[in-house]
């Protein structure tokens, strides 16, 4: 079967809702055994995009393989071999953890057992308790649990971790990282950077219904030639000389947004006395200086001009 | 682990039980489908049981001791309550209503004051008339006698309940569903069944077959409770109100199904499922016959699913119908269960 050992490949998906571009012409190809991150602000395309992979959204044009079976033609083959987990369900709050497991795993012919199910999430001690009683975290836990019940090939994850807590998205990353390493082939999407970088063996940019950028996370912070951010503001927003910064030796382009300024620079030790000494020069009063190493959100930012979490 | 599964785990079975959890587990619903009814037939029948007569109450104006035969025949008489009182009072009482009649003893005979209008005045004033004449010493020339008939399903709580029965099947076939439903699509969990192998088929049934059970409850707690405690008769063949009670639920269910078919919200259900039962609520003959509407609208109202229902009910439990009288109440309700079935099934929005 072609395209068999490949558990996803899209191409030249589109979908639009009336005037508006969901999706626009994207090519994706995920391997065997990887966890594959859409990264994009909201409105991006990622939900829809992960959507027609799931069948539940048919696209205007495209072609999308999953383990070498296509929607139309294979549904019933394929709902047994996709785990899913979508944005936002509510299950019922009146059924228990384990009631509500028991009715997922009855939909599948083959699959772990219930409690096996709910230990691999870490829901053995709220496995009797009614879903209304359960955390963020909990429920994400659980809603993880029904995409495991069919012992999946292929797991879909449309934001996994929005709306938690530092703490409960921490936990949430181990159990997917843990499921990576048992061999499973992983999408998901997400517009924390921190849960790309953390998870994912490569990453799509999207932006605008296209992929921007794809790769590895450390070969897109290093497409940027430049390890490290550099941010800045003056005092009460005074105007800059902004030709006179550029010429700061080892700097990158100048980007202003907010009354910040941003710069890419490759050797902070140098760039960053010049640029204090251009400031000096120029009569600026500093009110906040920050660096850090370049990130998955700084590659966003320089290939769109505006912040991920802006939209 | 593809070995023989055991038949709890089998989807529908768990579908099904997740219909019955859901349900129990709420105690509003719970009154409302199986309490609230029977508190309704206990309130209505005990307002319109059968009394004894009501004695209407009557004046009289006397002028003299002379008249206690007089006031002491109108005291023993059935249908009267008399109250002596001078002639202002009585004046005053007919005014407001307390008394239907003032009799009013002069010399010469007797004057009744009363509104010929009020029927129960008239009819006051006629067995007063009787009395005054009898205790003058008038004799019926034709000696008469009587045997009340007192006939247990002619009276309203009978008349009643086979349209509470047919109310309640309608109200907890559509809402029943209809809520849980769009509930369901409103949390995205309808789309999050749908990405799993699940049989939607078996899911819409997972709601009828949970209904009919509920409908045993219903039915028995209901039809129970009138016969109990009111003595509401069943006339008919037990098997043939099982059969319209189960082909009922079914129109109600599938109806319920095809209402639930769109909307997004649990308002948008709610008014739309108003819209469709209140009409049915006025016109289907709960409280009162239906043939009281003009002849004009009387082919609307048969055709319209409670009317049927509860015209079905009547005849099997009021007038022991067997299936040849109620085979067209049957043709509608079912013409109602497969149309609304169909259009469900492809109206249907699963995400």
């Amino acid at each position: 079967m072609p395209g068999a050992s490949c558990p996803l490949l899209i191409r030249q998906l589109r979908k639009s809702y009336g005037d508006v571009v969901a999706v626009d012409g994207i090519d994706l190809e995920i391997r065997p055994g990887e966890c594959f991150g859409l990264l994009g602000p909201n409105g991006a395309g990622k939900t829809t995009t992960i959507e027609i992979c799931e069948g539940l959204t048919p696209p205007d044009a495209g072609e999308v393989v999953l383990l070498g079976r296509r929607w139309g033609r294979d549904d019933r083959v394929l709902r047994e071999l996709l785990g899913i987990s979508l944005q936002e369900t509510q299950f019922s709050e009146k059924l228990t953890v384990t009631e509500t497991i028991q009715l997922f795993r009855s939909f599948y012919r083959r699959g772990p057992a219930p409690a096996t199910v709910i230990d691999l999430v870490q829901l053995g001690e709220k496995a009797g308790a009614r879903v209304g009683q359960l955390s963020g975290g909990q429920r994400q836990r659980l809603a993880l649990a029904c995409a495991l019940v069919g012992d999946p090939e292929l797991l879909f994850l449309d934001e996994p971790t929005t709306g938690l807590d530092p703490q409960s998205r921490r936990q949430l990353w181990e159990l997917i990282e843990g499921f990576r390493a048992g061999g499973r082939s992983i999408l998901l999407t997400t517009h924390y950077m921190e849960e790309a970088e953390r998870l994912c063996d490569r990453v799509a940019i999207m932006d605008h219904g296209r992929v921007i950028a794809q790769g590895t996370p450390r070969e897109l912070i290093a497409s940027l030639g430049a390890e490290h951010v550099l941010e800045f503001a003056v005092a009460d927003g005074a105007a800059l000389d902004r030709a006179a910064l550029a010429t700061v030796a080892g700097i990158g382009p100048l980007g202003r947004q907010d009354g910040t300024w941003r710069v890419q620079v490759a050797e902070l030790h140098q760039a960053m006395p010049a640029l204090l000494g251009e400031l000096r020069r120029q009569g600026a009063q500093l009110s906040e200086l920050r660096t850090h190493s370049a990130t998955l959100e700084d590659v966003f930012v320089s290939l769109t001009g505006r912040q991920l979490r802006d939209g | 682990m593809t070995g023989e599964r055991r038949w709890l785990d089998r989807p529908l079975v768990q579908l099904t039980l997740v219909r019955y959890r859901e349900f129990y587990r709420e105690p509003e619903a719970i009154f409302w489908v199986f309490i609230f009814p029977v508190l309704l037939t206990a309130g209505l029948g005990l307002a319109f049981r059968s009394r004894a007569p009501e004695r209407t109450p009557v004046a009289l104006v006397a002028q003299s001791a002379a008249d206690t035969a007089l006031a002491a025949g109108l005291a023993r008489e059935d249908g009267l309550k008399v109250r002596p009182m001078t002639d202002s009072a009585a004046t005053r009482a007919l005014r407001t209503g307390d008394v239907a009649v003032v009799v009013v003893r002069t010399s010469s005979g007797v004057v009744y004051r009363y509104d010929p209008e009020r029927p129960d005045a008239r009819e006051a004033r006629l067995r007063a008339d009787e009395v005054v004449q009898r205790t003058a010493g008038r004799a019926d020339p034709v000696p008469a006698s009587e045997h009340p008939v007192r006939e247990a399903g002619a009276r309203y709580v009978d008349f009643v309940v086979p349209g509470l029965l047919g109310m309640n099947l309608m109200g907890s076939g559509i809402w029943g569903i209809g809520f849980a439903i769009v509930d369901a699509r409103r949390k995205h969990l309808l789309k999050r069944l749908v990405a799993t192998p699940m049989s939607r088929t078996q899911f819409l049934a997972s709601f009828v077959l949970s209904r009919l059970t509920f409908l045993v409850i219903e039915v028995a707690l209901l039809l129970g409770f009138a016969a109990l405690v009111f003595g509401v008769p069943l006339r008919g063949s037990p098997a043939l109100l099982a059969g319209v009670c189960l082909l009922s639920a079914l129109a109600f269910a599938s109806l319920g199904l095809l209402l639930a078919a769109r909307p997004r919200t649990v308002e948008g259900v709610s008014g739309i499922m108003n819209l469709v039962m209140l009409p049915m609520w006025i016109f289907s003959g709960v409280f009162f016959s239906s043939a009281r509407f003009p002849d004009a609208v009387q082919p609307v109202i048969k055709a319209l699913p409670l009317t049927a229902v509860i015209d079905a009910l009547r005849a099997t439990m009021l007038r022991g119908a067997g299936l040849a009288q109620v085979l067209p109440e049957l043709g509608v309700i079912t013409a109602w269960l497969v149309l609304s079935f169909a259009l469900a099934v492809r109206l249907f929005r699963w995400r």
